[in-house]
């Protein structure tokens, strides 16, 4: 099997209109856990993980997977803060990637209905998946991610629109995913949802990783007061 | 009044007794439409597409090009396929003149406009909505559009039917290029244009009613096996 | 997905419909011929024993006598019948055919309201009638689209040395049909051919108001395009189906043709006359 990681990011910067969205970004990920992505609004974690995953132009620096960059994308699914439903069935969802990559559509249909089931959408499964709640959305687009057995799972803060029920069945299938050795890259502006999830956490600011540390570490002993402050709560400017 | 009434009467005279000259120009005029929209939707639907997930130089150029071709008169049309045509054109030794086909071909090139710009517009707008997603997924260019083309085609079968509208109830281009020729190239469009010359408005506005019902009839049978789908939002 | 029957089946459902191919003669011609011609249902008579007799199915275009000889010109048909000599002599001069054949001629006549406002009835010759047109101001619609009854009608109108002008003169640049329900519609005089007007259904308020000067006979001539200029031509069947026009069976059914008791054509072949 192909190595993935380390990723490394030398100078990344991604901009559009002569703004920064996000970098330059110096950064090293290696193969294991979960890197949780946090900051104010605004300050660049929607488009580092693009700009990681690759759905945003690299506009200077370098970002170099540790194999070509080209496997390296065929090892990764992406899931937005609002999730994209295909105007097909549920099932018919779920099983897309997998026709895209040449999988029959028996096998794929069948493999996408495990998946739903295994998600919590067994009852809705031959429903129009735009028909679903925000929350079922969400299940139904991290099925359609993992059902590639991605190597790294990039999500937008993906419990953003949620309750607390569904946030919950979501972070029990991102920690059933990691323990299967998928890599996950997320954002979240949701404190107590980074504290449950993170290996590590990485501290954004004004579009540069302000901070980064161990996730028992940065919550302890945050090492600047930017940070703290917004552990606090506080607003960072 | 009169007039009306005795037309409403006859046609259903005329399809009660199946007219076999009524028989033979609706079914020309079915043939040749139908060819004409199976033609240009494989044209059209696959263009509408390009145009939609494709960014290049001379993209807004096309789609302008395609808006304005759509207020063409068909006459127009009909005018160059029949100088192209005639064996006096460029294309005059394939002598195509005055058949079906000349018909069809004229037919393609004034629905071919209309489809493309009416599908372009709501594949555009299911672009917009999945661009995100199939990036992310690495789509080839050709998965881009079949996905399109698939989960758009409520709205590519009235893109579809207005086009087949358009076709079945044209007059000015088919009876250029056509010639209106009995037993070869009368259409009920042209049928209908030559009674109306000989002042027999009567059987015109009978043809007429037929060609209306037929046009209803189509549009009817193809949503009903539309519909034969599961009911969904989109 | 269970979506797909449906499709396969609408799919078939075209494929059956676009296949159909009617063969009625191991032959086949086309020839341009002028609306009046067609409209006096004359063809109706010709085509069907034509098909017999030479296994050779005719089909018609059915156009003005401009664009008949535009269409002989272009070699898109393979024989003209039409009725306008000067352009027909000029269609032969020019090489585009290779003889002009006269067939037969039928006649022309002015129509006008029941009423006759003009009085034209009372007029002796046909360049009287137009005068009476002109002077009385009364409405007249007049073709108008460059055919032989417009070219008949202009050169009428110099005879009578009357300009054809005024709110009164209606040109509308449309087939005989057309104009004659324009003329319907108006109550105004027109010239028209007698088997137009005769099979003509939307009569309305209109008569025939004057009839019968020489000067409005009109002839009918058969040219065969010239395979010279367009070899793709069916020239052979050309001449076949003009001896057939000239033939004693054509004469048979040409004289004989009427509508409401009335004959239509006068055939005038010179039957020595073929090539
Ligand atoms: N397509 C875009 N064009 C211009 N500016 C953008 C675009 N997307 C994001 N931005 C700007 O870039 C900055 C970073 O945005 P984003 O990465 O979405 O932040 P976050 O996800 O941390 O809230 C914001 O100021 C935002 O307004
Ligand atoms: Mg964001």
């Amino acid at each position: 099997m192909t190595e993935l990681f380390p990723l490394v990011l030398e100078g990344a910067c991604t901009r559009r209109g002569g703004k920064d969205l996000a970098g330059p970004v110096d950064l090293r990920l290696e193969g294991q856990g979960a890197s949780i992505i946090i900051g104010p609004n605004g300050s660049g974690k929607t488009s580092l993980l693009r700009l990681i995953h690759g759905a945003a132009r690299l506009s200077a620096g370098t970002i170099t997977w540790a194999c070509p960059t080209d496997t390296a994308r065929h090892h990764q699914a992406f899931v937005f803060q609002r999730p994209v439903m295909l105007r097909r069935s549920v099932a018919q969802n779920i099983a897309y990637p997998l026709r895209l990559r040449g999988v029959g559509r028996r096998a794929a249909l069948d493999q996408a209905r495990d998946w739903g089931v295994r998600v919590g959408l067994a009852d809705c499964l031959d429903l129009p998946a735009p028909v679903l709640s925000g929350g079922e959305q969400q299940k139904l687009a991290l099925a359609r991610a993992l059902i590639t057995e991605p190597r790294v799972l990039f999500l937008d803060e993906p419990c953003a629109a949620l309750d607390g029920a569904a946030t919950r069945d979501i972070e029990t299938i991102l920690a059933d995913a990691k323990a299967a050795g998928t890599r996950i890259i997320m954002t979240t502006h949701d404190i107590g949802q980074a504290r449950r999830l993170a290996d590590e956490v990485i501290f954004l600011l004004h579009g540069r990783v302000h901070d980064r540390a161990r996730a028992d570490i940065f919550f302890d002993a945050p090492a600047t007061s930017e940070a703290a402050a917004f552990l606090r709560g506080d607003i960072v400017q | 009044m009169g007039d009306l009434w005795e037309g409403l009467t006859r046609a259903v005279w005329l399809v009660l007794t199946l007219d076999p000259d009524l028989m033979e120009i609706s079914a020309r005029s079915l043939q040749v439409t139908l060819t004409a929209l199976v033609i240009a939707t494989a044209i059209a639907l696959p263009l509408a597409a390009l145009l939609s997930v494709r960014r290049f130089r001379w993209r807004r150029a096309v789609i302008a090009v395609l808006n304005a071709l759509m207020g063409l008169p068909p006459v127009v049309v009909g005018l160059i396929v029949y100088v192209i045509l005639s064996r006096s054109g460029p294309l005059g030794v394939l002598g195509l003149l005055f058949t079906p086909t000349a018909m069809v071909i004229a037919q393609v090139v004034i629905i071919v406009p209309l489809i493309a710009s009416i599908a372009h517009q709501s594949l555009r707008e299911l672009w917009q909505e999945y661009h995100d997603l199939l990036i992310s997924m690495n789509v080839t260019q050709w998965q881009k559009i079949s996905t399109l083309l698939w989960d758009g085609r409520r709205a590519l079968l009235t893109a579809s039917l207005a086009g087949f509208g358009r076709a079945i109830g044209e007059v000015g281009a088919i009876m250029i290029v056509g010639g209106n020729i009995d037993n070869a190239t009368r259409v009920l469009t042209t049928a209908i244009a030559l009674e109306t010359g000989r002042g027999d408005f009567a059987l015109a506005l009978a043809l007429g009613f037929v060609l209306i019902g037929l046009a209803v009839g189509i549009n009817l049978a193809i949503h009903w096996l539309g519909r034969t789908e599961r009911e969904g939002r989109w | 997905m269970t979506t797909r029957g449906p499709m396969v089946a609408l799919a078939c459902a075209l494929l059956c419909i676009v296949s159909t191919a009617p063969a009625r003669a191991a032959e086949v011609m086309r020839m341009a011929v002028t609306t009046s011609f067609h409209n006096s249902g004359l063809a109706d008579v010709l085509l069907p024993q034509i098909a017999e007799d030479l296994d050779l199915e005719v089909q018609l275009l059915v156009v003005g006598t401009g664009q008949a000889i535009r269409l002989g010109e272009a070699g898109d048909v393979d024989a003209i019948l039409v009725h306008s000599r000067s352009a027909e002599e000029a269609f032969v001069a020019g090489g585009y055919g290779t003889h002009r054949r006269e067939i037969m001629y039928n006649d022309f006549v002015v129509i006008g309201p029941a009423a006759d406002p003009a009085g034209l009835r009372e007029a002796a010759d046909a360049t009287g009638a137009l005068r009476a047109i002109a002077e009385a101001e009364a409405p007249f619609v007049s073709r108008g689209d460059d055919s032989g009854t417009h070219k008949k009608e202009l050169s009428l109108w110099s005879d009578a040395g009357v300009a054809a002008e005024g709110d009164w003169y209606n040109a509308v640049g449309a087939g005989m049909g057309a104009a004659l329900n324009t003329a319907s519609g108006l109550g105004a005089y027109i010239l028209a051919d007698r088997a137009s007007w005769l099979n003509f259904a939307n009569k309305g308020d209109l008569d025939l108001v004057f009839a019968g000067d020489p000067v409005l006979f009109n002839q009918y001539a058969y040219l065969p395009v010239n395979p010279e200029r367009h070899p793709h031509t069916r020239h052979a069947l050309a001449l076949t189906l003009e001896d057939w026009l000239t033939s004693d069976t054509a004469q048979v059914l040409i004289d004989g043709y009427t509508i409401g008791g009335e004959t239509l054509f006068t055939f005038n072949a010179d039957q020595g006359a073929g090539q």
